[in-house]
């Protein structure tokens, strides 16, 4: 028996999930990559469908580099929960004694470090391939950044709700992308006006605002979903 | 300790467990026994209240436990019949994160919880690798290890040969000894040669 | 306090009765509305002095466009109380409203699209109105693939439930972000219905439309929700009492 053992506090259970999830990820660094391939892979398409010249991808570049990252992290999105669904390690998160909320919440974080943010630092490097000037790569990089983090946010919510779905995967894109909307919008066009060279502080206090809101409401949202999905 | 009153649980439109009442005291282990889909594993979720039960109240230290779930929950442990293990994880590690979360660990006492279930020979090996008894074994270190009060196992001998079955026996004596609860859904007898012992059959089954 | 008063009132079989009983109640005034406002609509009210004609349709788009949000709301309030109080026939409503609410979203689609047509000689324009319509038309689709994609009611009950209340959140949010990327972008606005100075026998018989198309939602939704109850509570037995007597 074990009782002597003093409890663990929250700090402490939150930076154990964090810590499993960046450890099991990188047990598997080739899953981590896919995302990011699909990423290179949609953006790069475009030049194909589209045109070559870089004066006419720079004007659609914005676009191009959203959605791509967009549909890169609802594939990512959708193994958030399933693994530890499956094998029973959200059961024992929701009988911890702990806050579903909270280990929920390190999950999403976790989830941001090893798609959204990865995706975010390598958007650069694609938007180069369409055109876009140098001067405008850290806008594009911040503007991501922050709009994945609130995707994973949001996105946590629909992984939560498909975990006892047929077709899960389909249905999470459904669920997620019309909730994504104001983040598409919002980061595009901070993305274009980086381009233009123009302030682009107007969408990201945007972004900003929404990211907030995710903050304060998508982690007591998805613990709510998930518990219905434990059943 | 833990009192049902009056439990009543579907799962979709069958009617699983019907007004069921039980009381368990400090030191005893109730041993629920039915066939296959009377509702065993539904009556342990139930109780660790990851199912809803339509009609009925659970009291733990004479409190509901709706009320407060996360104090019933820290001292609560639950082995379902597949053990909730990560295979890209050593055994060890998994036993770190998992009771991590609700005992402040060192190396130490893993490393006790490890030998106590005669696992220390393949507990740095990825749970990948293991057979189901090792990994059986590894999930009742951490069982031991949380120290909760109340124990709900879901066939706790599944995959165990003879020896395994006789560590849980031990295990589950030691339990009963320090003043713990144990909720055992079986098939086969648990071999309890000393401590409290109820049994609960359900009926039905379709 | 003692709520057993408020879960006998809920109990499926007295909600199937009392909807029942209400239905005629909402579905012949609503009918009666109706005529009413087409009539004062498409005979008494005058040509729009720019629009002609073509501005009649507003008498479906608008209360259309307006129940499609209106009836989202209602779903997820439903939703929150089934959720908060465990309440069935609050699911029930909330599942029920789903279906009803898309085709409304999808009427004001189309009807909008029409109008289009003749005032900009195409059928789709990017308006702020018809994008932010289309998106709430997939948020119905999402939670109808929701409780479609799940099995066993209860759960499916519950999740599409938290989906409805998140995007109840969203909508504000949704024709926020939407109405601001229309000003950057100064797309053509065909919608401009709320203009004050409407005379008043234009704005009379849209008044009227409106009430009227509001009480057949709930007529329709009570018809609904009587077919609901039936569907869940099928192997209950006052139902073969019911149906027996």
């Amino acid at each position: 028996m074990n009782r002597s053992l003093p409890p663990s506090s929250w700090p402490v259970a939150g930076r154990l999930v964090l810590e499993r999830d960046l450890r099991l990820a990188f047990r598997r660094p080739g899953q981590l990559l896919q995302p990011l391939a699909f990423f290179a892979v949609i953006t790069l398409l475009f030049p194909l469908a589209l045109t070559p010249e870089l004066e006419r991808l720079r004007e659609v570049a914005p676009g191009v580099l959203w959605i791509s990252a967009l549909l890169s992290s609802l594939l990512a999105l959708d193994f958030l929960f399933r693994d530890d669904a499956q094998d029973g390690t959200l059961e024992q998160f929701a009988l911890s004694g702990q806050s579903l909320t909270l280990l929920l919440f390190a999950k999403t974080v976790a989830h941001w470090l090893l798609t959204g943010l990865p995706l975010a630092v390598m958007a650069p490097l694609l938007g180069v391939a369409l055109g876009v000037p140098l001067q405008a790569l850290p806008g594009i990089l911040a503007a991501l950044a922050l709009g994945t983090a609130t995707l994973s946010l949001v996105g946590a919510i629909g992984a939560g709700l498909t975990l006892g779905a047929r077709r899960g995967g389909v249905l999470l894109s459904l669920l997620t992308l019309p909730l994504a909307v104001p983040i598409l919008i919002f980061g595009a066009r901070a993305t274009e006006l980086a381009i233009k060279g123009a302030g682009y502080a107007g969408p990201m206090y945007l972004l900003a605002a929404l990211a907030v809101l995710g903050l304060t409401l998508a982690p007591l949202a998805a613990a709510a979903a998930v518990r219905i999905g434990l059943e | 300790m833990l009192a049902v009153e009056n439990l009543h649980v579907f799962r979709g439109d069958r009617h699983v467990l019907r007004a069921l009442s039980f009381e368990l005291a400090a030191g005893c282990c109730l041993r629920v026994t039915g066939v296959n889909g009377a509702g065993k594993t539904t009556l342990l979720r139930a109780l660790c209240g990851l199912v809803e039960a339509e009609e009925g109240v659970l009291r733990w230290r004479g409190v509901e436990t709706s009320r407060s779930a996360p104090g019933y929950h820290a001292e609560l442990a639950y082995l379902g019949h597949d053990a909730p293990l990560k295979a890209d994880l050593s055994g060890r590690e998994n036993i770190r994160y998992a009771v991590g979360l609700r005992r402040v660990l060192d190396r130490e006492a893993v490393s006790r919880a490890l030998e106590r279930v005669g696992a220390t020979a393949f507990a740095e090996r990825p749970v990948r690798s293991l057979s189901a008894g090792q990994r059986r074994r590894i999930a009742f270190a951490a069982l031991w290890l949380c120290g909760a009060t109340l124990w709900l196992l879901d066939e706790p001998n599944t995959n165990l040969d003879t020896q395994g079955q006789e560590l849980v026996a031990g295990l589950i004596e030691e339990q009963l000894r320090a003043g713990g609860l144990v909720v055992a859904a079986v098939h086969q007898d648990l071999h309890l040669t000393a401590g409290r012992r109820m049994d609960l059959v359900i009926p039905g089954g379709r | 306090m003692d709520w057993t008063w408020f879960h006998r009132l809920a109990s499926p079989p007295h909600v199937y009765r009392i909807a029942g009983t209400l239905t005629p109640w909402f579905a012949w005034p609503a009918g009666l509305l109706i005529v009413a406002a087409l009539y004062g609509g498409l005979v008494l009210a005058p040509p729009d002095y720019q629009q002609g004609d073509g501005f009649r349709i507003i008498y479906v788009h608008a209360p259309t466009a307006w129940l499609s949000v209106m009836i989202y709301t209602t779903m997820a309030v439903a939703a929150a109380i089934g959720l908060i109080w465990r309440m069935k026939v609050a699911h029930a409503a909330a599942a029920s409203c789903a279906g009803i609410g898309a085709w409304f979203t999808a009427a004001s689609l189309v009807t909008g699209m029409l109008w289009g047509k003749p005032m900009w000689g195409t059928y789709w324009v990017w308006d702020p109105r018809l994008t932010a319509q289309l998106i709430l038309l997939f948020l119905y689709l999402g939670y109808m693939g929701l409780r479609a994609g799940i099995e066993d009611t209860a759960r499916a009950d519950r999740a599409s439930a938290v989906l409805a209340i998140v995007g109840v959140v969203n909508v504000p949010i949704i024709r926020f972000s939407v109405d601001w990327w229309n000003s950057i972008h100064q797309a053509p606005s065909v919608m401009k219905m709320d203009r004050p100075s409407m005379p008043a026998d234009m704005l009379v018989p849209l008044l009227l439309m409106l009430l009227g198309f509001t009480l057949y939602f709930f007529a329709v939704l009570l018809v609904r929700l009587r077919a609901e109850i039936l569907r869940r509570e099928r192997s209950a037995s006052w139902l073969r009492e019911a149906l027996s007597a």
